[in-house]
């Protein structure tokens, strides 16, 4: 689950990481009220889940609160990787001498977290580690001990030479891997952690990405959600127990397993078509989750055939029929359907699905075929 | 022969009297593997089907019935725990089924069952199948056929769809093993290609990977390295869009996007043939078993 800068800076804050003031504004007059109380200049920070803000045009310096009320405004206007912007982070500008990066994530290769320190940091980091692999120090953890004070020193040498410096930024990496281990992260991001003219080290932006399987026994984290910094039907599909993403294409595909449905969309490719969507209905189906599906699936004007292919193993295929016949009876698609279904209680399910004036099929290159075909306003192959 | 389970594989079930556990522990019975015994705390003293005797904790279900393996169908925040459990009563070959497990918990499991000596398959994983002889974990056995092949994979239905396709083709398995999807999971892709490389009934193997950091280019190189038998593989993903990324640690700590196109082109630089669709892992076994 991602989560905003502004709730990653509260997070931070807790565990002791300097983090400068900042408020959070709905509105250009609300921008204007909070930067008038600083009495500063202040930076207007779009809060949204996409990356490259900056670049979009989403983080702009206002000098007067005037400037930050129609700062806020055009942000506020935004759309950022077809995300819109419905909050803002209203913050005292900072007096930067040097910006350096230091994030925690899960690595799949060393089975840790794994630190990654820069002194490199700023907008351009990935650029950093692509071209100049030497000015990133990583360092895995060990999670029975955690980030000890000789680790935290050694990651900070790297970052400063300036005792001033290190002392203050060790800490910072120490919070840093308490914030993230007690919280369920799967991220967790300071780009940049900067020096200030005077010396100090603040933490200038925080990002952290929650582990979704984390979310059930924190409560107060999950609550950090906000519904309206996302996709809609990806909400819906959420709140349905589905794995869902949209994609420009035609053809709608409701699959059973991440694995089949990726290989389902990539077969549609393959013959020509374009899939609309990513949607995985997951394993112990049950038939609302297809009427469910199958509502996501029809709102999505582009689509002009749907596609099931559902391999029965934990998922019983009867199921997913129910699911379709009853969806069908409650809203009668405007558009053709292709099931092909296989493996546990097949028998059942194509019996159910023929009482109701539908058939399935049993090949999945052949359903992907006629789906495609369609489609695209083509015969069915 | 087969790898990890076989006909002396002594089965028990962590979770046996839960939905899932239940549900597949008896279908694991009707396919004929050895399943000696379940645990459930509290239940112990009962029985299972009326055969088989279920335990409070693991380590008296291995003393009472010299189990060799388990497979764990219980829910995500309890997982960790019934892993490390079962590595501590020193079983030897340990599988979850369950999803969901949180991956900082896997941190601490995956060094703990390394310490034991234990292989962990999973979690968020198929199990595995070696046909006609032993069925561990959820992949449904009418789709599979004893013979020449093994297959591994980080998928489960679509795993499926690949023996389902060998099947139909005559094209039988030594041992279906599904690794699972999850970041930090406990035996990966070349350890499984080792285990086929050295079993003497596997002629060759179907490599399944999907999109997502770097193992199959990793195990495309030990191919190249270290194995003489041939290998085929598909990857899911080639259409999947690039995810809505927030942080930059992802990318700088793999060096690599892990997409489709990055696989499949590992693939093909180290002998491993390419299918494009699933259907076309038969021709290309075929062709390598010729």
């Amino acid at each position: 689950m991602n989560i905003h800068e502004y709730q990653a800076k509260e997070i931070f804050r807790k565990y002791g990481i300097p983090i400068p003031l900042g408020e959070v504004a709905t509105t250009p007059e609300e921008a204007e009220a909070i930067a008038r109380k600083f009495g500063t200049t202040v930076v207007v920070k779009a809060q949204v889940h996409a990356g490259g803000r900056g670049k979009a045009g989403g983080v702009k310096l206002a000098r007067t609160p005037e400037d930050a009320k129609s700062v806020a405004a055009q942000i506020l206007k935004l759309t950022i990787k077809d995300l819109p912007v419905k909050k803002v982070l209203v913050t005292p500008a900072a007096d930067i001498a040097s910006e350096a990066y230091v994030g925690i994530i899960v690595d799949r290769a060393s089975k840790r977290a794994v630190f990654m320190a820069s002194p490199a940091g700023g907008i351009d980091i990935e650029e950093v580690a692509a071209k100049t692999p030497d000015k990133i120090l990583r360092h895995p953890v060990d999670p029975r001990y955690g980030l000890q004070a000789f680790e935290a020193m050694q990651l900070a040498f790297f970052l400063y030479s300036d005792m001033k410096q290190v002392r203050p930024a060790a800490k910072v990496l120490q919070q840093l891997y308490t914030a993230f281990s007690e919280n369920g992260g799967s991220l967790a991001e300071i780009n940049p952690l900067v020096t200030t003219p005077t010396g100090d080290v603040v933490a200038l932006d925080a990002k952290m990405v929650i582990d979704d399987n984390e979310l059930d026994r924190r409560p107060d984290i999950a609550a950090l959600r906000d519904e309206s910094a996302e996709d809609p039907s990806e909400v819906e599909a959420r709140k349905a127990n589905l794995t869902f993403i949209k994609l420009d294409g035609n053809v709608g595909c409701i699959v059973n397993g991440a694995g089949l449905a990726m290989a389902t969309m990539d077969l549609v490719k393959y013959y020509g078509g374009d899939p609309a969507n990513f949607l995985d209905i997951g394993g112990s189906s049950n038939p609302e989750k297809v009427v469910a599906a199958l509502k996501i699936i029809t709102s999505d004007p582009n689509v002009k055939a749907i596609l099931f292919n559902i391999f029965g193993g934990i998922t019983r295929t009867d199921d997913v029929a129910n699911g379709i016949v009853t969806a069908i009876k409650q809203n009668p698609l405007k558009v053709p359907l292709v099931i092909r279904l296989t493996g546990t209680n097949e028998e059942i399910a194509v019996k159910i699905l023929k009482e109701n004036g539908l058939s399935a099929m049993t090949d999945m290159d052949e359903a992907v075929k006629k789906a495609v075909a369609l489609a695209t306003g083509g015969k069915a192959a | 022969m087969s790898i990890f389970v076989d006909k002396g594989t002594r089965l028990i079930v962590q979770g046996i009297t839960g939905r899932d556990g239940s549900f597949h522990a008896k279908q694991m019975m009707e396919y004929g593997t050895q399943l000696v015994g379940g645990v459930t705390p509290g239940k112990g003293g009962q029985k299972f089907e009326g055969k088989a005797p279920i335990f409070n904790t693991v380590v008296e279900a291995v003393k009472n019935t010299g189990a060799n393996a388990t497979v764990i169908y219980v829910p995500p925040p309890f997982a960790a725990d019934a892993m490390m459990e079962a590595a501590d009563a020193g079983i030897p070959f340990i599988v979850c089924i369950t999803e969901g497990v949180p991956v900082l918990d896997m941190t601490r499991v995956y060094p703990f069952v390394k310490e034991k000596g234990s292989r962990l398959l999973g979690p968020n994983c198929p199990g595995l199948i070696s046909p006609g002889q032993s069925k561990v974990g959820i992949i449904p056995g009418r789709i599979c056929t004893p013979g020449p092949v093994g297959l591994v994979s980080r998928s489960g239905t679509l795993t499926y769809e690949v023996v389902y396709q060998m099947t139909r083709a005559k094209i039988g398995q030594t041992t279906c093993v599904g690794i699972g999807g999850d970041p930090i999971n406990g035996t990966n892709f070349i350890e499984c290609l080792h285990a086929f490389e050295n079993d003497r009934a596997t002629e060759a193997v179907v490599m399944i990977g999907e999109i997502g950091g770097t193992d199959e280019q990793e195990a495309a190189r030990f191919v190249r390295e270290k194995m003489k038998k041939p290998v085929v593989g598909f990857i899911a993903g080639q259409t999947a869009p690039p995810g809505r990324r927030m942080g930059h640690a992802g990318a700088i700590i793999s060096g690599s996007a892990g997409t489709a196109a990055e696989k499949m082109q590992a693939f093909e630089e180290n002998g491993v043939g390419v299918a494009k669709r699933p259907i076309d892992v038969v021709d290309l076994l075929k062709r390598a078993m010729r």
